[in-house]
């Protein structure tokens, strides 16, 4: 700013101007106070959001989504999604999940090698697009799973079906009869359970032909088409109650009534899960009506919504385990006391009754309960005696430096603190390395951790999931092909190997439970985990919301029957 | 008039303010009482400087200070507790550790954040600036257009960046923050250079022969030093306020560090019902910023007082 | 030298002033996207999250992961990457949100609006109350009123704008209930409205649908507001030490001799005057707004660029962060140097020759 004569200077035009000023000026003065006023007014008048009344909004993190194809599918909201928006061959009884009945499929039978199953399609079912259902929609579906080989391409593969012989091991018979034969005589009970898993949906051939994309074959990819994966991304080909309308990544996913579905029918005209990222803000959302359901409040939201006038509060045990990995590289997680030491150092009843107050149970083996074969055994509590004497007995009485890689997400950052806490009573430094989920992920799958917070849900509602990926590492070494969490934590369970084989393909139901249970005793005792807790997911929603029930897994949180006062 | 041997105040008062001081040592004596005077007048600056003081002074005795652990809490059975609860001034948080006691010992980690933003960003700026000014010419062109390049990025979000590239963590956000930082002061000391660069004295020293590296540092440096000293103290504030924000995003202090920002981000699912979990990190937080903004606005008005009152 | 031809050459003189004014102003503004596409660009390639992840999700078996990364080109050397995304970048192609399955490009037109939106109405905010704040404050300079806003600007420097945000959520939201939460619109209205340019209060002005005018005002007005704050705080300072500088000159004086009234001088003289440097701080003001969407977005869940820059960073969504920086980043150094340009041109003084 130089000074100077300001070119800008205008001399006045007229004196008289001057004097109209201060007129002007209170006009001016008292128009805006008015506005001012009646801007006031009408904010301080509360006007209520309220949901529509066919209209169901959920508040829930969807976060994880990234693909709405069943082929590729396998995040937890996904699932959900699929759940109501897809049938499947057979599924789980909605009244007692441990039974299994047909969807699509009106019977079925099984030869006696075990190797082929043979399933009767329901006459006169139609697809959403008004496609009717054939078995040749169903052989499709399994071809677009083993082909396209994504993430959970390895439930259909596992039975020996490849992209070469599907055509002969997933076949239509006939319009209304499918075929699918096995490579080896598995227990049916665990062939089925997979068949309920959302890999299994069927997709509506016809219309996704219209939409695959040509693609030049190479190596890794031997086809000519993408079998619809790109569109089915963010499409919907399906036969379910709901089908979808849009889905806005990290916003919302809308779903809108399927009238030409039979077999499950909705309540609701309209579902929006809109992604809200916290407790609070859901549940805020939920008191002032903006949001029917909040789906993932913690502790302090859910007391607060079940003690509030009409809201009520639901929860069912999901099998999403959470629990420390030690990798066995560490020098000091391979002895076998400082294992169990550390079994002994988390304050697991604090953390019950604060950090996963409603929203976990105390868990400590690697069956989730519900499943066949859970085993309810809670040996361990925090004894620091006990801790300090084992390590002792390992040679190192004064403790040792350790890192915890955990996710930046409650309540497991919570629990991590507390367990800085409690290891420190025994000498045992813990520093953590806090992530987001992808970070932590990336590191523990790569085995450079000392020791990671992970979590693991069941990929099928049958022991064998679990159990593979606990007590299965048949090649310990960094290539690997089958990187199993036991992998993950570089550690060798020897003659457990055989013991899961030998349970997955056992057909006495009482007799796999024993296998089961033994297996869980060795790993309490020798495993390189440290399981903390079972999920229990918990919803809050407004008492007008009828017919909301959560089920024993993501696939089974089913929204159609909910309907509205 | 007085007696020059006695050593009453009076005497030292004239001393310092004597218009023919005999010694560059009462020369700058003199000035600084002088700034002194006039920055001790603006009692705004005045509250600055002692909640500065008062910072410095918790984070030295921090341990001396907390009432209880910052880092070990009472999960069972102290938890969430309101303020004024026994024991607890300000509340517990979700780990039953003392609020207070962490306010205080997370003064460290605010002061050294601050501290070493400020060592790293400030230097590297004053050198590029004054030689860029001082240089011109094509290593004019080039500090200036990278300089630019730095000034013109959005610094919350080049700061987010690096420390996700980075990964979370106090040091990585430290770095973050200062390599954001350091443009201001660069085009600071370069304006303050070009000011003095063609100024008598500096000819003289020049013809006298020093080299370029010894006109530099020990003749312009120093001109720049007044200006960036205050352009520093202000800019603490916006540092302590990024290393917040990225505390909040869970990108800079990690728990169970308690950095005042970080207990924002852990308090904010208590917002409804526990709210001092939330409000007592960010109270701490405005006050500091608040010091520390006084402090720099009553060091500009008493170091250069043409901009006195702006 | 004949008068035309004096003429004429001076007139060649201004046009090359002009182009060399513009022609520099080019030239900064290309070496300084260049510069920030590198930044990001390394930043990018730095991070310590598998990108792949976001592509096959956490689930994936190992095979899997590593073909994708294989077939994403992750395992080409550093530099060869850098060229490729240098091409895609200035032909406008990001990549492909792995998030999404949108290009990059198409998201951000869509989110963008929405920061646009907020950051508008926190300049208007901030502007239309801090500058004759900051007028007053000069005007009484050394009164209660100028304490007073002096101390409500320096508040607003000093005080965290996501805890600000939270507690003003709290309060009005929570408590009062005076405003909407979370997003742009309620759920009522967000499926059944389609937006044209993406501002919905201007959309829903457009198209008369005065309810969903009323519901988007609703819910824009505590984050406009929160960033209007921190705007006031800044342009009424501004404000307050150029009209300090103005009314400290000559003219001002020759002015009152003339009898002219002091509202006149100050609003009318000394504001023009000002106005020029302050129209550069409110760009600025704007820019910095942008910016600074990233807080406030996250806590009132706004779907705008602030809010989709964290997700992806959280998700690895590299694509998407580089996209979204860049595009924060060009559209904060235009308006940097778009300002500059504007000084220069609307103040003769400042002219190049």
């Amino acid at each position: 700013m130089v000074g100077g004569v300001s070119p800008f200077l205008k001399q006045p035009k007229h004196e008289c101007l001057e004097m109209k000023a201060p007129l002007r000026a209170k006009a001016f003065r008292e128009f805006s106070a008015g506005v001012a006023l009646a801007v006031l007014m009408t904010l301080g008048a509360p006007t209520y959001a309220a949901t529509p009344a066919d209209t169901l909004v959920e508040g829930f993190a969807i976060d994880d989504l990234i693909t709405l194809d069943p082929a590729e599918a396998f995040e937890f909201s996904a699932a959900e999604f699929i759940a109501n928006s897809y049938n499947k061959l057979v599924n789980l009884d909605l009244q007692d999940t441990s039974k299994i009945v047909g969807e699509l499929a009106d019977s079925w039978t099984v030869s006696d090698d075990s190797l082929t199953y043979t399933f009767k399609l329901k006459p006169g079912l139609q697809f959403a697009s008004g496609n009717p259902i054939t078995a040749a929609d169903v052989a499709y579906s399994f071809e677009r799973v083993v082909k396209l080989d994504k993430s959970p391409g390895f439930l259909i593969t596992q039975f020996g079906i490849t992209g070469d012989n599907v055509a002969e091991k997933a076949k239509a018979l006939d319009p209304l009869t499918f075929q699918l034969t096995v490579d080896k005589a598995y227990a049916p009970s665990f062939v089925l359970n997979v068949l309920t898993s959302m890999t299994a949906s069927v997709v509506d051939k016809e219309l996704v032909l219209q939409h695959v994309k040509p693609v030049t074959p190479s190596d890794e990819f031997k086809y000519d088409n993408d079998f619809g994966n790109e569109w089915l991304k963010s499409a919907y080909a399906g036969s379910g109650p709901f089908k979808l309308i849009v889905w806005k990544a990290n916003e919302a996913l809308v779903l809108e009534r399927n009238d030409n579905a039979t077999i499950h029918q909705a309540a609701l005209k309209r579902i929006i899960y809109r992604h809200m990222k916290e407790s609070a803000g859901q549940r805020l959302a939920l008191e002032n009506g903006d949001i029917d359901i909040a789906r993932n409040l913690e502790p302090g939201d859910v007391d607060a919504i079940a003690a509030k006038e009409g809201y009520t509060v639901t929860s069912a045990p999901k099998g999403t385990l959470y629990l420390l990995g030690l990798n066995q590289k560490n020098q000091y997680l391979a002895k076998p006391q400082v294992r169990q030491a550390i079994k002994y150092l988390i304050d697991y009843d604090a953390i019950a009754s604060t950090l996963i107050k409603g929203i976990g149970q105390v868990h400590q083996t690697f069956l989730p309960s519900g499943q066949l074969g859970a085993l309810e055994d809670k040996p361990f509590s925090l004894n620091v005696d006990k801790a300090k004497a084992l390590l002792a007995e390992a040679g190192l009485p004064d403790g040792f430096a350790v890192t915890l890689d955990v996710r930046n997400t409650q309540p497991v950052s919570g629990i991590a603190e507390s367990l800085q806490q409690t290891f420190a009573q025994a000498g045992i430094k813990l520093e953590l390395i806090v992530g987001d989920g992808k970070q932590v992920l990336t590191k523990c799958r790569a085995r450079q951790h000392d020791m990671c917070f992970s979590n693991w849900g069941s990929d099928y509602f049958d022991p064998n999931s679990n159990a593979e990926t606990f007590t299965v590492n048949t090649d310990n070494s960094d290539a690997s092909k089958n990187k199993t969490l036991a992998w993950r934590n570089s550690w060798d369970p020897g003659e457990l190997n055989g013991v899961t084989h030998a349970a997955l393909q056992e057909k006495d139901t009482a007799k796999r439970t024993a296998m089961y249970q033994d297996l869980e005793r060795k790993v309490l005792d020798t495993g390189p985990y440290a399981f903390i807790y079972q999920q229990i997911e918990v919803a809050g929603y407004s008492s007008k919301v009828k017919n909301f029930r959560l089920g024993p897994s993501f696939d089974t949180n089913y929204v159609f029957p909910i309907s509205k006062d | 008039m007085t007696d020059s041997s006695s050593s009453t105040p009076e005497s030292w008062r004239d001393w310092l303010l004597t218009a023919e001081p005999h010694s560059r040592h009462q020369a700058r004596l003199g000035r600084a009482y002088v700034t002194w005077r006039r920055f001790s007048e603006n009692r705004l600056a005045v509250t600055g400087l002692v909640i500065i003081l008062a910072l410095v002074l918790i984070a030295i005795f921090a341990d001396l200070l907390a009432p209880h652990s910052a880092t070990v809490g009472n999960l069972a059975g102290a938890r969430l507790l309101p303020p004024g609860s026994s024991g607890f001034l300000l509340g517990s948080d979700d780990q039953g550790r003392d609020i207070l006691s962490r306010l205080i010992v997370g003064s460290r980690i605010t002061l050294a954040v601050v501290a070493l933003v400020a060592i790293i960003a400030a230097p590297v700026g004053l050198l590029i600036g004054t030689v860029a000014g001082f240089a011109g010419g094509y290593v004019d062109a080039v500090l200036m257009r990278i300089t630019d390049i730095f000034l013109a990025f959005p610094k919350l979000i080049l700061a987010l960046a690096f420390v996700a590239a980075l990964g979370p963590g106090i040091e990585n956000a430290v770095i973050a923050i200062a390599l954001t930082s350091w443009p201001p002061y660069a085009r600071l000391a370069r304006a303050e250079t070009l000011g003095v660069r063609n100024s008598d004295y500096i000819a003289a020293v020049r013809l006298m022969g020093a080299s370029p590296t010894r006109i530099v540092v020990r003749h312009i440096m120093p001109m720049c030093l007044s200006s960036l000293i205050v352009r520093v103290t202000l800019d603490m504030a916006g540092i302590i306020l990024t290393a917040a924000g990225l505390g909040f995003l869970g990108l800079g202090a990690q728990p169970p560090m308690p950095e005042w920002g970080t207990m924002i981000a852990s308090g904010r699912r208590f917002i409804l019902d526990q709210w001092w979990v939330a409000t007592m990190p960010g109270l701490a937080i405005l006050v500091v910023s608040l010091g520390f903004n006084l402090l720099g606005d009553g060091l500009r008005d008493a170091l250069d007082p043409r901009e006195a009152g702006r | 030298m004949t008068a035309i031809e004096a003429s004429k050459l001076a007139r060649r003189r201004r046009i090359r002033g002009l182009a060399l004014t513009f022609g520099r102003f080019a030239i900064m503004l290309a070496t300084t996207f260049l510069g920030l596409l590198a930044v990001t660009f390394f930043i990018g390639r730095v991070v310590p999250i598998d990108p792949v992840l976001a592509i096959v999700g956490d689930r994936a078996p190992a095979a899997v992961v590593e073909r994708v990364r294989e077939q994403m080109g992750f395992n080409l050397p550093l530099w060869q990457q850098f060229f490729i995304y240098l091409r895609q970048a200035l032909t406008g192609d990001f990549g492909v949100s792995v998030l999404t399955t949108n290009p990059v490009f198409d998201d951000i037109l869509r989110v963008f609006p929405a920061t646009l939106e907020l950051a508008t109405v926190g300049t208007l905010i901030g502007a239309g109350l801090g500058v004759p704040l900051g007028v007053i404050a000069a005007v009484r300079r050394g009164s209660f009123a100028d304490q007073i806003v002096r101390i409500v600007g320096l508040i607003g420097y000093s005080v965290p704008i996501f805890w600000l945000g939270l507690l003003s959520l709290l309060l009005f939201y929570a408590r009062l209930k005076w405003v909407a939460y979370p997003g742009r619109l309620d759920v009522a209205y967000e499926y059944t409205f389609t937006p044209i340019t993406g501002l919905y209060l201007f959309d829903a002005a457009w198209t008369r649908q005065w309810d969903i005018l009323w519901d988007a005002f609703r819910h824009i007005i505590l984050p406009g507001s929160l960033l209007g704050y921190f705007s006031l705080a800044y342009i009424s300072r501004m404000t307050r030490s150029f009209m300090l500088n103005e009314l400290g000159q000559e003219y001002i004086v020759a002015a009152r001799a003339k009898g002219l009234s002091e509202r006149r001088i100050v609003w009318f003289h000394a504001l023009r005057n000002a106005a020029v440097p302050l129209v550069t701080v409110i760009a600025l003001s704007y820019a910095g707004l942008l910016e600074g969407s990233v807080l406030t977005e996250t806590v009132f869940s706004w779907p705008g660029i602030g809010l989709y820059i964290t997700n992806s960073l959280q998700n690895a969504d590299m694509n998407a962060v580089l996209g979204g920086t860049i595009v924060i980043g060009t559209v904060f150094i235009a308006i940097n140097m778009f300002s500059d340009l504007l000084y220069r041109l609307l103040d003769p003084r400042t002219r190049m020759r």
